[in-house]
């Protein structure tokens, strides 16, 4: 063997893992796990099923409402109900992107093969941030067209040429892609999967109700403020006064899963893996 | 003289883990060509050295370079290093080729080029089926297959013969030689010295986190023989105490007498002076593992008490590995 080849420098300077191969990976990887495909179903069965049904029921019980109840009501929003189940099913996934490469080991492999971090959690924030708000975007729409035949037969229904309810509607893909990736710095937060969905839930689901119980002013700051409750506006198309509008309840649902995920991003960088 | 070039170099590492100090001020360099045995009883912190000479844990103190830098900073990680760490760290969910498929991906490596490891590994049979499903020995040649996807220079193996059978083992041994015969680095831990006597051509040996030896298997074995003598004899009990009048240690071991520190030809001669039979005389060889544990004794994390021993087991050893050989 050669002098040469003992000391040659083999660092080999050509790019490798750059972020849209890293992206490609992150691709191959998210529809290469059956959990992806089962969570990505309990979204669109869920979403949909729940508004047909929340849709089902108004018109059946519309003759007993009263012209208050009729006032507030929301043909967009009734049909996009479901979203509150919906949002559980995408944030699972977000946790599972993040939580699943903890709980098996594979973070090891990953990182070894892309040892930058951050480029790494980029890499997944981007990918599975366009599959969430895609298959949103779709589930919303199509909820939306199963619940309007229910109202249309009454004259109460919403088409997207009425003001508000296309951008209500898009609101719906967009508000799923938010509370995926809340799932996701969850994941990132916690590397449990148990733990990271618990989490999710009791901030989407259970903590925005209970909210309602504070006193005040600033009890009512509270509410409005808090994840869900923000969040919701950009799918509704008649706002109540006690909320945000649409833009800026959805840009402080946004802040919910960008801060936890920034921090989560700086703990990653310091944890070992 | 050949000037050996430094592929991975650890300088002054230390990890703790809360109290305990899992790596010790630990320094030494790998180079291409040969196989490195990283040697060293179960905890003595082969696995945290890998795992931050990959990057994956930070440093208490010191650094761990590949090529000259931290391995976090490489350009095209996969076509740099190849790492089997855990055949187990995998996400089952996946299909052999998928996952391989995955990593390819993240670095630009041609797809053809997963088929190419599998056949490498002999995994093309069930490169379709869940990773789930694979045994641990098919588990450790996909870690195998998709160490070399990137073709790397640099190969760092964690206690690959674990959960392979002969076959498997064999098929290692022959694979990491070959791989260091063709010019690269192979780096390979394991807590059995025997494995390592087959494989590696050098030793990094580590206890409790600290260096004891970094040497030429040969040099190792070498330094791990002794001066004792076994002898066979009607007239064990004679001869005895022939050695102990005379300040020799001897004893009765498995049959023989073994004497301390004694050359045949002193033995041979005392028995023939004093007309004692010899049934047998020979030079006893150390075996690598009394070697190796002779140079590690002081350094196990744990010791089980000796059969018959009333200590409490596991007791926490409170001597160091200051002194030992170098």
């Amino acid at each position: 063997m050669s002098t040469q080849l003992l000391t040659r420098p083999v660092a080999d300077d050509a790019p490798g893992a750059t972020l849209p191969r890293v992206m490609r990976s992150e691709w191959t990887k998210l529809f290469s796990v059956r959990s992806t495909a089962w969570t990505l179903l309990a979204l669109v069965i869920s979403t949909v099923g729940l508004g047909v049904l929340a849709c089902w029921g108004t018109n059946h019980g519309w003759s007993q409402m009263s012209s208050a109840e009729r006032a507030k009501f929301d043909p967009v929003s009734t049909s996009l109900t479901g979203l509150a189940l919906g949002q559980l099913a995408i944030a699972v996934l977000g946790t599972l992107v993040i939580s699943a490469e903890y709980s098996t080991g594979g973070i090891r492999t990953t990182l070894t093969a892309v040892p930058r971090r951050l480029q790494l959690l980029t890499a997944k924030a981007i990918v599975f941030t366009a599959v969430a708000f895609v298959v949103g975007l779709l589930t919303s729409f199509v909820a939306f067209f199963a619940g309007q035949p229910w109202f249309s037969q009454r004259g109460i229904g919403a088409t997207l040429g009425d003001p508000g309810v296309l951008r209500a509607v898009i609101g719906g893909g967009l508000y799923v892609a938010a509370s995926g990736l809340f799932g996701m710095a969850m994941g990132v937060l916690l590397r449990r999967t148990a733990g990271a969905v618990t989490a999710a839930v009791a901030a989407m689901l259970v903590l925005p109700g209970l909210t309602n119980v504070l006193p005040g002013g600033w009890g009512a700051a509270v509410v409005r403020y808090f994840t869900s409750n923000a969040g919701q506006q950009i799918s509704y198309v008649h706002q109540s006064g006690n909320y945000l509008t649409p833009w800026v309840g959805f840009g402080v649902y946004c802040l919910w899963w960008a801060v936890p995920l920034a921090f989560g991003a700086w703990l990653m960088r310091r944890r070992d893996a | 003289m050949i000037e050996r070039a430094v592929m991975i170099e650890v300088r002054d590492l230390t990890k703790r883990f809360g109290d305990t100090t899992a790596v010790d001020n630990l320094s030494f360099q790998v180079g291409p060509g040969v196989v490195t045995g990283f040697l060293g009883p179960n905890g003595a912190g082969k696995s945290t050295t890998m795992r931050m000479i990959l990057g994956l844990d930070r440093p208490t103190s010191g650094t761990a370079l590949v090529h000259g830098r931290p391995y976090t900073q490489a350009r095209s990680p996969m076509r740099e290093v190849g790492a089997l760490l855990d055949a187990k760290d995998v996400n089952g969910g996946r299909s052999a080729r998928s996952y391989l498929l995955s990593l390819a991906q993240s670095n630009g490596i041609p797809p053809r080029r997963v088929d190419e490891v599998l056949d490498l590994v002999g995994l093309q049979t069930v490169a379709k089926k869940r990773i789930k499903g694979f045994s641990l020995g098919m588990s450790q040649r996909l870690g195998i297959a998709a160490a070399m996807l990137g073709d790397p220079q640099v190969l760092l193996f964690d206690e690959p013969v674990n959960g392979l059978d002969p076959e498997g083992i064999q098929w290692i041994r022959q694979f990491m030689k070959s791989l260091a015969a063709e010019g690269r680095t192979v780096f390979v831990s394991s807590h059995l010295m025997s494995e390592m006597a087959l494989t590696a051509d050098h030793l990094v040996v580590i206890g409790r986190g600290r260096l004891i030896a970094d040497v030429s298997t040969a040099d190792f074995i070498a330094g791990g023989s002794t001066n004792h003598v076994r002898v066979r004899s009607p007239q064990q009990g004679d001869l005895a105490e022939l050695f102990q009048a005379r300040g020799i240690q001897a004893a009765p071991v498995d049959g023989y007498l073994e004497v301390r520190d004694a050359s045949c030809e002193q033995v041979g001669e005392l028995a023939a002076q004093n007309r004692i039979t010899i049934y047998e005389l020979f030079q006893e060889k150390a075996s690598l593992e009394e070697a190796f544990m002779e140079l590690t004794r002081d350094s196990v994390e744990y010791h089980a008490p000796a059969p018959g021993s009333t200590s409490p087991p596991g007791g926490f050893t409170s001597r160091t590995s200051e002194g030992a050989a170098r």
